[in-house]
């Protein structure tokens, strides 16, 4: 499915794209000029972006939920000894600013494959998240099961 | 055709058998319910500590950061009324994620 909405315009690449700082910081100039990502390739169906907003909102659905996590092991494990209650919490506060942040470092990378016509760009992301997650349930395990007011 | 209205032909042809723009506007929903939660959370978070000066502020804070959240979601849920909405724009989204991010700010602000 090619291009069913705009005018349709041979895809500009603009060469094979370096990888790695220079890129990240072009991508957050990306997030504060939406016309610069236009200016990229042609527009894609509608659907594909349409898909692409889904998973964004789904990734900061995720970012939320661990922000409320961070909340609620702050409010509902008062037992537990200070230090250890406020180091969950921040882990979980920032491990939820950090899925936000990527959500929208994830969007722009894959709006921009998709109008130029490139592959979707892969990540090591959701293995980290998920081995934090499992570490930090873990924790809270043992804590709620041993560590009453340790 | 459920819904084609028959007043608006255009609509009924471009409607998008994949309801697209349909599950786009129930995912912003759930994600203004999410922040719904987070928030009050929030809230809880900041008048946990007895109330002052300070804790309305961060209070107040957290209301606008939802209500900026709400008012994004609802520009984008009218938005998704056309036949073949316009993608986001990365201004908004670069807007509703500094919503979440200021949500986890202000809770780590009010830790205790």
């Amino acid at each position: 499915m090619t291009d069913s909405s705009g005018p349709s315009e041979p895809s500009r690449h603009t060469g094979p794209r370096g990888d790695g700082r220079a890129s990240a910081l072009s991508d957050i100039r990306l997030w504060f000029a939406p016309e610069r990502l236009r200016e990229e390739g042609s527009t894609p169906d509608y659907r594909f972006s349409l898909a692409n907003e889904r998973t964004f909102l789904a990734w900061l659905r995720t970012a939320m939920a661990l922000v409320g996590g961070g909340f609620a092991v702050d409010q509902f494990l008062p037992g537990t000894g200070r230090p250890l209650r406020i180091a969950l919490a921040l882990i979980l506060l920032a491990a939820g600013a950090l899925c936000a942040l990527r959500a929208i470092s994830h969007w722009v990378r894959c709006e921009r494959a998709m109008r130029r016509g490139e592959d979707l760009p892969t990540s090591r992301f959701p293995i980290a998240l998920g081995l934090a997650v499992g570490v930090v349930a873990l924790l809270m395990v043992i804590v709620a099961a041993f560590g009453w007011g340790g | 055709m459920p819904e084609g209205n028959g007043t608006d032909g255009s609509r009924t042809r471009d409607r998008d058998p994949g309801l697209q723009p349909e599950r786009t506007r129930l995912a912003w929903r759930r994600t203004t319910l999410a922040c719904a939660v987070a928030a009050s959370l929030a809230g809880r978070q900041t008048l946990h500590s007895g109330i002052d000066s300070v804790s309305l502020v961060v209070l107040a804070l957290v209301v606008l950061a939802w209500l900026a959240f709400l008012a994004l979601a609802h520009r984008r849920i009218r938005a998704m009324h056309a036949p073949r909405p316009p993608a986001l724009s990365p201004r908004a989204a670069a807007a509703a994620v500094a919503c979440t991010v200021a949500l986890a700010a202000l809770g780590a602000a009010t830790l205790r």
